[in-house]
């Protein structure tokens, strides 16, 4: 009686217990998103509180160690290193989720349209992804960034990552595809008389819901990878303080070599974190798909 | 094996091959960059522009490239030459031709990236290996981990972090380079232990990176061996321990560590640009980098084709040779 008159109250509780479960089943998988919880906020609420133009060149004296003033320092371009990270860190992480999106989304519709249809179409697209994921992505762009004329902006970098990150979902999508359209529900749709659309949508594609995660996980976190590469090699856009900017200017300034630690630091700490969870959030949702995974550890 | 496998094989790698050339000749053409004229440009705002010099190598590469016939004629000339290593001359070291800045960068790479890659593919392996193995000594678990943490960071900001620590702080290394500043590149004993102490950095970013990416990956196989009938058969035959790990365990879980040890091999050349660049290693990703400051896009370009051909081949190598390897596996059909 009392579970009746309580029943969101029990239905919340129950929702509470089930997020426990899952934390305990998937302990890493957590941890990955609190890795990247943490930065995301920190990046999106600490520069509501940071002056941006502190991130200009500039705008504050030279090489200034952390002081109460300057929490992260300064660099040798005159910017407070703070105010740099807080300003890089989410544009950095816009450049890979936009591009993942995007590349995601090539490979969700070849992948469905190859492994559902099948024929001279599946095979063109299998074929390409199979050729391209071989080569390195950061050569392809290299070759096309320098092609490019004039300063490159942060939306037209993630289009060209996102041209290079499609063939890993592709694939992924596509084998999935391939082996659905065998199981018996989808033979129990096709005799119920649904349509193609039908069990795309409504049969495959919420039984690959953890496995299109993980694969954008992975695609997130080459996509970082990938813009990062760019910018440190001095081919990303260049009146942005990205993260990988920022590795540039330190190397360009050999702070490593002068001791100016608390520069080259911080944007190599929160790559780092941001890659460790991302990995955390793929390996989880791997093992949410792919029982076979979980026997150990 | 049949001849059409092989056949298939080799044309798709002839496919990927005139498809690298056939993207490096035109995409400059659609792009609208003059390669020359922002080389001059360069030059002229160093306030370093001799005549004579600029008149010979524009006169030089027109005809080079036959700018003046037809977009067909060149086309095909640039295949024909692309084909045979010919790249011609380098825009930035003009008249020094592509072929040779690449001969001289290539050993630095190759030695360095060859040691590292079986390195790790050996110490990630056995790691991995051990992992899975429910009798593995305790502190393997400890050990572990940070390796796998480290494996999810690019292998070129952990080389900031060691430059920083052992090169700086402690100066037990050199800082950069591929050797002292002052002496030349030759078969001593003192020059190749001067090119060995520079190594170590740059070495040790890319095995502390990449120690973990095997270790997963035959982690990942092994548990699964182990979940084999035939482990559990050999196991009640009373077969000894190490026996079973080596024998029955890493030798069913190592076919995939090779497939990708064979494709990691591929990358030799390119799979340490940014490495190469943090230490100012004089490899190919050192000269790659200094293609792109200089608008080299002769050098460029035939840096990237000559690492797309070495993937490809390790591609073509890989699937003629992995049907030998795996016998489970028949290509009849394919």
């Amino acid at each position: 009686m009392i579970q009746d008159t309580a029943a969101p109250v029990a239905r919340s509780r129950r929702f509470a217990n089930h997020v426990g479960r899952l934390m305990k089943l998937y302990p890493l998988l957590f941890i990955g998103f609190a890795l990247l919880l943490t930065v995301i906020l920190v990046g999106v609420i600490g520069s509501r509180f940071m002056d941006p133009d502190l991130s200009r060149a500039g705008s504050t004296p030279l090489d200034i160690a952390p002081s109460r003033e300057y929490l992260l320092g300064t660099d040798s371009m005159g910017r407070d290193v703070l105010a740099v990270m807080l300003r890089g860190t989410p544009l950095t992480l816009q450049v890979g989720f936009m591009a993942a999106t995007i590349g995601m989304g090539i490979g969700i519709v070849l992948g469905f349209v190859g492994g559902f249809y099948g024929g001279i179409v599946d095979t063109v697209f299998k074929g390409l992804a199979d050729i391209l994921i071989t080569i390195p992505a950061l050569l392809i762009l290299v070759v096309v960034a320098v092609s490019l004329t004039g300063p490159v902006s942060i939306n037209v970098q993630a289009l060209v990552i996102a041209s290079v990150s499609w063939m890993l979902p592709t694939r992924t999508i596509r084998a999935q595809v391939l082996t659905m359209r065998e199981r018996a529900y989808v033979s129990v749709a096709e005799l119920s008389g649904a349509n193609r659309f039908e069990i795309i949508f409504l049969e495959i594609l919420p039984n690959l819901l953890p496995y299109l995660a993980a694969s954008f996980a992975a695609t997130v976190a080459i996509a970082i990878l990938t813009t990062v590469g760019m910018d440190a090699l001095g081919l990303g856009p260049q009146n942005v303080p990205t993260l990988g900017n920022t590795v540039y200017w330190a190397l360009f300034y050999s702070a490593p070599l002068r001791g100016l630690y608390w520069w080259w630091a911080p944007p190599i700490i929160t790559l780092g974190v941001v890659f460790i969870g991302l990995y955390l959030i793929t390996a989880g949702l791997d093992k949410i798909a792919n029982p076979r995974l979980r026997s150990h550890g | 094996m049949t001849t059409s496998y092989v056949l298939k094989r080799l044309g798709v790698f002839l496919l990927v091959m005139w498809g690298a050339a056939t993207f490096s000749f035109f995409l400059p053409r659609i792009a609208d960059v003059n390669p020359i004229e922002e080389r001059m440009a360069q030059l002229a705002s160093r306030g370093a522009v001799s005549v004579g010099n600029t008149e010979a190598m524009i006169k030089n590469f027109e005809k080079r490239f036959g700018l003046d016939k037809p977009l067909a004629e060149q086309y095909v000339r640039y295949l024909w030459n692309t084909a045979r290593f010919d790249f011609g001359f380098s825009i930035a070291f003009f008249p020094t031709s592509v072929g040779s800045i690449i001969r001289e960068a290539l050993p630095w790479t190759i030695v360095l990236l060859t040691v590292v890659t079986f390195m790790n593919f050996t110490i990630g392996v056995l790691l991995g290996a051990v992992l899975a193995w429910p009798r593995a000594p305790a502190f393997v678990k400890v050990v572990a981990p940070p390796f796998m943490g480290l494996s999810a960071i690019p292998y070129y900001l952990i080389g900031i972090g060691l430059i920083y620590l052992f090169a700086f702080s402690w100066q037990i290394f050199p800082i950069s380079g591929g050797y002292n500043i002052g002496s030349t590149p030759q078969w001593s004993s003192a020059f190749l232990w001067d090119a060995v102490r520079h190594s170590i950095l740059p070495a040790a970013s890319i095995v502390l990176s990449g120690i973990g990416f095997w270790a997963i990956g035959m982690r990942g196989m092994m548990t699964m061996t182990m979940g084999e009938d035939y482990m559990l058969l050999a196991e009640s035959k009373g077969l000894k321990g190490w026996r079973l790990f080596i024998w029955y365990g890493m030798r069913n879980a190592m076919l995939p560590q090779i497939t990708a040890l064979a494709l990691s091999l591929g990358h030799i050349v390119s799979g340490a640009i940014l490495v190469e660049v943090v230490f100012s290693y004089p490899g190919i990703g050192g000269m790659l980098v200094q293609a792109i400051r200089n608008f080299d896009f002769t050098l460029l370009y035939g840096i990237v084709y000559l690492t797309i051909l070495g993937i490809a081949i390790a591609t073509l190598i890989l699937d003629l040779t992995y049907p030998r390897l795996d016998p489970r596996i028949t290509y009849a059909k394919g």
